[in-house]
């Protein structure tokens, strides 16, 4: 009886993919527990987010494909229309209009674009599946622009570049001709100057500052000098576990959310690095092999997406922590605190697994 | 191109597989290419830079607090403490944290008490002391107002109660002139900390010395600043402590001054302005070193208010000044033994040589008058000092000559600064032809005139001489013509090993005279305390002393005015003047006093001589001050 409820409920669950991302998962409260000393009860909250994402992933994993491409276009228009509601009504926060009022709650709908915008760009592809041309190509490239322009304009350039990232993915395994990514790749380098003219002055100054992060120490450079200090000092083997001075001193900026990767570091040094980059790239690479054995065009394309999304999430904030790229308020996967992250993670997981079960089905 | 059958559709859709895979696999080579550079990165941060990072690390964590030392202490050669040091409460204010002080300050009035005087003093420090870390509101807090703020301390934040060490002078104004005072250390006391470089040892602490000993001796008073090291969070909190270096105490000063003496000297002024210097003639130590009046140098250590500031600095009797050190005065009849040594060093006269007193002597149709109408009778060297004849020395004055005067008193140190161990010491006023060229700008004015040197002769005209100065001949004539750099500090004092590096008396030059000249000086001042000038307040005395009265005129009196006291404006009155020394054949003391318009020397500076000497030869300690006696007509 039991173990026919049990199967029943861990039929859809890919094990490889699951484990690997506990394992992750574990490791990230071991650093929380040290990187949140002062508030313990941030534990229990982690603890509540992990109970609440294994949730998601179970209904995620759960839904058929075939009914997520059927969500993705509603989606993806719902998506929109609530940007454009942001632009027009959005409350500004921080000097952004990101936010949208509902009365009960508020909530930031460039969020739901880092989902809907692949769904949407896979369910495009797969419909047109057959003879995909260079108009459809086009067509989706501007499915992709408007969201990501609406999203850079309030302006949150880090999570547009997200999304954008995120439909590029869908776009480059759906077989975008080498000659227009390289085409693209020079002309993107050709404006940047023009580019540059358009960002905001404190979009400016971190790039800026990532180039020299001590023309600001106590300002834009704080933390990517406090934060690589706590990488470089953590030696090989690190400082161990509750240890790190550069953490508990408080001298790391929020450290129990996008720079907990400097906790980490501090405390587990280049051998706990390596060891979380093996786990990242075991995760990547089970990702990378559901997609490539998916049954449909869609599922390959949604599952590659969802897998390298996970891999720039990893990157961008490993990358910003260690101060080769600019901060953006991206967290580390799996790692970091904060409930809705994790959630958003877990329903990829959990839609990877879709792909992987519901395979057998569809395919007949 | 159309799919034309199902077997093309399957191939297509392998082909399709195939170049998805293809892609999948460049995906997964440029996650490698990512997981690589991010790799490399950790290992150049956590190999190859790692002692880098690692001290950055430490230079966060590790705050280097300074600890102030514990300043020496002042004390009399008894060891009656002059200053010292006592812990107490302050309310300090960290302006840089917060954003509107005054309107701070009204709040924390609520709490503490906070008078005007405190606001604007902090006011004052504020801009004095720019880019300090906290200074203070309030000084002294009671148990009581500690223990308020505590409670409500949540609400200031910038706020908060220090303990620290202050500076007292227990005796208040009682020699504040010599003793000095600390305060804030401003712009130009940094200076002079860089200039010696003393920057690190003057981490932390935050007063100096800014007069008197405490000024002089501040190198040997402060001590060794001490460091901890501590370990600090972001917000420079203090965590915990890593090693401490505990600070050293400054040494301790212990004068040749004698605090009694001085209270008894002090005393003796009543409310009289003036100075009195008190100088052991054997060591050219400083007995009593008074200026009248006084301040209370504890009104200066936390920053002093403006209201009694203004109180001190306009007051009409200026007790800032230090009068015995800075304060010049003509020395008056006081002059004469020293003229006579002088003659007598240079074979001008012999003790004998007499002249027949009429009152007055002619000099270039000038009538240069005798106190005493009608004159002295016949005047040897010996009635020319005990009865002050004025004509015997304009006399003699005119047979020296000015620049033999001026050579001769150069050796007991008149004109010089004598190199006490306080600053501010004025030089006086030694006349002479190469004094007046350089005083003065105009030719006619440059020029010496013969019947100028007749009103040095009797400690008038040009002369000016600090008290100090004029103690310290005093004391050279004493010493039977040693001259000692006078000197305040006796030994000073490693409170840790118990060292003791003593000042030693040193010798600085002799007297050209014989010691028979020397004897006849001493007998005739000898005199003069027994049957002269000085013979009234001496009267009774236990002991021989020797002396000389001394009046110094404040305003030129024309030539056929009669000087009449009671007609006087009080601050025009004359100066009066005692120098002693006593006991006369072994002299312990020597002394110069001056009452700042007190009138005749016999009447308003003997009287304090005679209660200084009394109190340091015999313990006597008088019952009120020493006043004038009655109309006297005792003229010197």
């Amino acid at each position: 009886m039991i173990d026919m409820l049990w199967r029943r409920l861990t039929d859809k669950m890919d094990w490889p993919l699951f484990s690997i991302a506990l394992t992750i998962l574990m490791l990230g409260v071991l650093t929380l527990f040290s990187a949140s000393y002062e508030t313990p009860s941030r534990i229990t909250a982690q603890f509540a987010n992990i109970a609440f994402a294994f949730v998601v992933m179970w209904v995620a994993a759960q839904i058929p494909p075939q009914l997520l491409m059927r969500l993705a276009p509603p989606l993806y228009i719902a998506g929109v229309l609530l940007l454009i509601a942001v632009a027009l009504f959005g409350d500004i926060r921080n000097g952004a209009r990101r936010w949208l009022n509902l009365g009960v709650t508020s909530i930031q709908p460039s969020e739901i674009m880092k989902i809907a915008m692949p769904l949407m760009l896979a369910w495009y592809f797969h419909k047109y599946e057959a003879m995909l041309r260079l108009r459809d190509f086009a067509v989706a490239a501007v499915l992709l622009a408007i969201p990501v322009f609406l999203i850079a304009r309030q302006p949150d350039l880090g999570t547009a570049l997200l999304v954008s990232a995120s439909g590029f993915f869908v776009i480059f395994l759906a077989g975008l001709s080498w000659k227009i990514i390289i085409g693209l790749a020079v002309a993107g380098l050709a404006s940047t100057p023009l580019m540059w003219s358009m960002l905001h002055d404190y979009q400016r100054q971190r790039i800026l500052t990532l180039i020299d992060p001590s023309s600001d120490p106590l300002g834009a450079g704080y933390h990517i000098i406090q934060s690589t200090i706590a990488v470089g000092s953590g030696g090989f083997i690190g400082k161990g576990w509750l240890k790190g001075t550069q953490t508990h001193l408080e001298f790391i900026p929020e450290r129990s959310t996008d720079f907990i990767f400097a906790v980490f570091s501090e405390e587990f040094g280049l051998l706990g690095n390596i060891v979380l980059l093996m786990l990242y790239l075991a995760l990547i690479a089970r990702g990378l092999m559901i997609a490539a054995n998916a049954p449909t065009f869609f599922a390959r394309l949604i599952s590659g997406a969802i897998t390298l999304t996970f891999f720039t999430y990893a990157f961008v904030n490993m990358g910003m922590v260690s101060g080769i790229l600019p901060v953006v308020g991206v967290p580390l996967p799996l790692v970091s605190y904060g409930g809705t992250a994790l959630a958003a993670l877990y329903l990829g997981l959990g839609m990877l697994m879709s792909m992987q079960k519901h395979r057998k089905l569809v395919q007949t | 191109m159309q799919p034309p059958a199902m077997a093309t559709e399957f191939r297509d859709n392998e082909r399709e597989l195939y170049y998805f895979q293809l892609r999948v696999g460049i995906a997964g080579a440029v996650v490698l290419v990512a997981f690589g550079i991010l790799l490399a990165r950790f290992f150049y941060l956590q190999v190859v830079q790692h002692d880098y990072y690692q001290t950055k690390a430490e230079d966060n964590r590790i705050s280097i607090v300074p600890i102030a030392p514990n300043r020496g202490l002042i004390t009399d050669r008894n060891g009656v403490v002059l200053a010292r040091n006592y812990s107490a409460y302050t309310l300090e204010i960290a302006p840089d944290k917060v954003s509107n002080i005054e309107a701070l300050i009204d709040d924390l009035s609520g709490i503490v008490e906070i008078r005007p005087s405190d606001r604007t003093r902090f006011k004052r420090l504020m801009i004095e002391a720019k880019g300090a870390d906290s200074l203070p509101i309030r000084s002294r807090l009671s148990d009581e107002e500690v223990a308020k703020f505590a409670a409500n301390r949540f609400r200031f934040p910038g706020v908060d109660i220090k303990a620290r060490l202050f500076r007292q002078y227990p005796l208040g104004k009682m020699g504040s002139h010599f003793i000095g005072y600390i305060g804030r250390i401003n712009q130009r006391d940094l200076d002079w900390i860089g200039n010696e470089g003393l920057e690190a040892n003057y981490k932390g602490t935050e007063h100096i010395g800014k007069t008197g000993l405490e000024q002089k001796y501040e190198k040997e008073l402060h001590g060794g600043t001490g460091y901890e090291q501590v370990e600090v969070d972001a917000g420079g909190r203090g965590v915990r402590t890593l090693s401490r270096t505990p600070p050293t105490s400054g040494n301790n000063l212990v004068l040749t001054l004698d605090i009694k003496l001085q209270e008894v000297a002090e005393m003796a002024f009543g409310d009289q302005r003036g100075a009195l210097v008190a100088i052991e003639p054997s060591t050219g130590g400083i007995l009593a070193f008074v200026s009248k009046p006084g301040f209370d140098p504890n009104l200066f250590v936390d920053g002093i208010d403006p209201t009694n500031w203004e109180a001190l600095n306009t007051s009409p009797d200026r007790p800032l000044v230090n009068r015995a050190l800075a304060g010049t005065y003509p020395p008056g009849s006081t002059f004469k033994p020293f003229m006579a040594l002088a003659a007598l060093a240079l074979g001008k006269r012999t003790p004998a040589q007499a002249i027949s007193d009429q009152g007055y002597f002619i000099f270039g149709g000038h009538r240069f008058r005798d106190d005493k109408v009608g004159g002295h009778g016949m005047v040897d060297m010996y009635k020319s000092i005990v009865v002050s004849c004025d004509t015997y020395y304009y006399q003699l004055a005119n047979d020296l000559g000015i620049d033999n005067i001026a050579g001769y008193m150069t050796h007991f140190g008149f004109g010089s600064r004598s190199g006490i161990d306080i600053e501010g010491e004025a030089a006086g006023v030694l006349p002479s032809q190469q004094w007046k060229q350089k005083r003065f700008r105009r030719p006619e004015q440059q020029k010496w005139y013969a019947g100028e040197t007749i009103s040095v002769g009797i400690g008038q005209g040009y002369n000016s001489y600090t008290p100090l100065q004029l103690a310290q001949a005093v004391s050279t004539l004493a010493s039977g013509g040693t001259v000692y750099k006078p000197h305040l500090v006796n030994y000073v004092e490693n409170i840790k090993t118990g060292a003791r590096s003593y000042v030693e008396p040193r010798p600085v030059s002799t007297l050209p005279a014989k010691p028979e000249h020397i004897e006849i000086i001493r007998q005739a001042m000898i005199g003069v305390n027994k049957e002269g000038t000085g013979a009234r307040a001496f009267a009774g005395a236990e002991y021989v002393s020797a002396g000389k009265t001394g009046t110094a005129q404040v305003i030129a009196i024309k030539q056929n005015e009669k000087y009449d006291e009671k007609r006087i404006h009080e601050r025009h009155r004359d100066h009066a003047l005692f120098i002693a020394f006593a006991p006369a054949d072994s002299p312990k003391i020597a002394l110069a006093v001056i009452v700042e318009n007190g009138g005749f020397g016999a009447r308003a500076a003997a009287p304090i001589a005679r209660q200084v000497l009394d109190y340091y030869l015999l313990g006597k300690v008088p019952k009120k001050p020493a006043v004038a006696g009655p109309g006297d007509d005792a003229h010197d």
